[in-house]
């Protein structure tokens, strides 16, 4: 076991776990998010409030920066590490038949980073650390961070291009890592690593194609 | 056929290599691609110059010894066919044909196109064996091994350990040879016993030779002269992390 953290598989099995809750933890995100396509906002300012306020999220929120944390920590040693296993290359680059995602994982993660960094500073920082403005619902007064979004969505229309762009680099990177993941665990066999990566494909475009229709949405109502 | 072939030559293991351009028109579409290079030899020794070092020995796809790295495939064009068993039939008349070794810290070049795979006998010694007298043939019916098992068992076993894998990963890791052989030996009683052991091993030695690790690109199952599948690969995992978590060490 001591071994195991250091081993190119124990070190996978990192990725793999953290990656996993990840993308668990994208599923709540777009369901939430996606409240942002009904009515006035008040259905979102809701959800989004709740999520703030309630103490589970003060346990989640480090939990999950630790996965984040953790994930691109791994995959930027692991990808390191495997750049020196072949000093010299090849003059024809390789042609065998692998998936342009798969082979570029790190760059499609870098930027999907540099995608969260724009985002966090957009929203989660905002309303963490900023002042957002207030609207009130019956009497009760909470965050107004269906303004936030749709003042961001409707007032730039390269922000919204920006967020598609991210689902897109998003879409490509769990086409990969969803069915990876799986088979690090060891969940493959001759039938099931073809579903997995049948599943990873519906899930990329399920996740990846919910989030681009939020800034698709505000573009196509608002600006065009 | 007239052909162009652009092939790596390298004096020695310390020597500093460079591509060498020759022009072959002697090639006839019904020759394996070894007798192409045997005859290009030919050539090169009657005009006096140094022949084209390259390993090959069986020709017929089980000894693993022509690891030849051609137009960015191992093993050349075609699926699951070792170079020997590529014919120029598959090539254009004219055609360039770029040939080079593998190409991985653990397989350092010796001359031209030939590489050391001592790391692979290295991987075998450190858990690729039964270390239990399994004695004579046994009785066909002494070890009853269920039909999947079986067939399982025989597919890992077709690995003949050429590289092709480590020569077509990104990564230049050895995961599917290892793999193959946890999986063949897991998979009979007469491994069993050493499953836990040997996966830990087996990988532990692998990431002491260099060899980096695996990030499922399947380009390994995709140019494996035996069609040894990645699902092997998740087996390796699910045996590794088994030995890992009940292992006292």
């Amino acid at each position: 076991m001591s071994k195991f953290f250091t081993s190119s598989i124990g070190q996978k099995f990192f990725m793999s776990i953290t990656g996993l809750f990840l993308m668990v933890f994208l599923k709540v995100h777009l369901t939430i998010n996606s409240l942002l396509l009904f009515g006035d906002g008040e259905l979102f300012n809701r959800a989004a409030n709740f999520m703030s306020s309630n103490p589970i999220m003060k346990i989640i929120e480090p939990i999950l920066a630790i996965g984040f944390i953790l994930h691109i920590i791994y995959a930027t040693f692991i990808t390191l590490k495997n750049q020196t296993a072949r000093p010299q290359g090849y003059k024809v680059a390789s042609k065998a038949k692998a998936s342009w995602a798969s082979k570029n994982m790190f760059i499609l993660g870098g930027l999907v980073l540099v995608f969260l960094v724009i985002h966090i500073a957009n929203f989660f920082w905002k309303v963490k650390f900023g002042a957002v403005a207030a609207i009130t619902y019956n009497g009760n007064e909470l965050h107004d961070v269906y303004g936030l979004v749709a003042g961001l969505f409707k007032g730039f229309w390269w922000y919204d291009v920006l967020y598609i762009l991210g689902a897109i680099f998003l879409f490509l990177h769990l086409t990969h890592g969803f069915w990876s993941a799986f088979q690090t665990i060891g969940w493959g066999n001759e039938k099931w690593t073809y579903r997995l990566k049948v599943i990873a494909y519906i899930y990329a475009t399920v996740v990846a194609g919910g989030f681009a229709l939020i800034p698709l949405y505000f573009l196509i109502k608002y600006i065009i | 056929m007239k052909l162009k072939l652009n092939i790596w030559k390298q004096e020695n293991a310390k020597a500093k290599g460079r591509f060498e351009k020759y022009e072959l028109d002697t090639v006839d579409a019904e020759m394996s691609f070894l007798e192409m290079l045997d005859s290009l030899n030919e050539k090169l020794i009657k005009e006096g110059k140094e022949p084209v070092a390259f390993e090959h020995d069986c020709h017929e796809a089980i000894c693993g010894c022509c690891s030849l790295y051609i137009n960015g495939h191992p093993h050349g064009p075609g699926s699951e066919t070792a170079t020997c068993q590529v014919h120029m039939r598959a090539f254009k008349d004219g055609e360039t044909i770029t040939i080079e070794p593998w190409r991985a810290k653990s397989f350092p070049v010796l001359k031209d196109l030939m590489v050391d795979r001592n790391a692979f006998d290295k991987l075998m010694a450190a858990g690729g064996f039964v270390s239990i007298d399994a004695g004579q043939a046994p009785d066909a019916n002494a070890n009853l091994i269920g039909k999947i098992d079986a067939d399982k068992a025989f597919d890992a076993a077709a690995c003949i350990g050429c590289g092709a894998c480590v020569a077509a990963c990104k990564n230049s890791s050895a995961t599917l040879f290892v793999a193959a052989k946890v999986s063949q030996l897991a998979l009979l009683p007469q491994g069993k016993v050493e499953a836990k052991r040997r996966a830990l091993n087996m990988i532990a030695k692998m990431d002491e030779l260099g060899f980096g690790s695996c990030t499922n690109t399947g380009a390994c199952e995709a140019e494996c002269p035996k069609g040894i599948g990645i699902d092997f690969i998740a087996k390796l995992n699910r045996e590794y992390l088994c030995a890992s978590f009940s292992e006292a060490e």
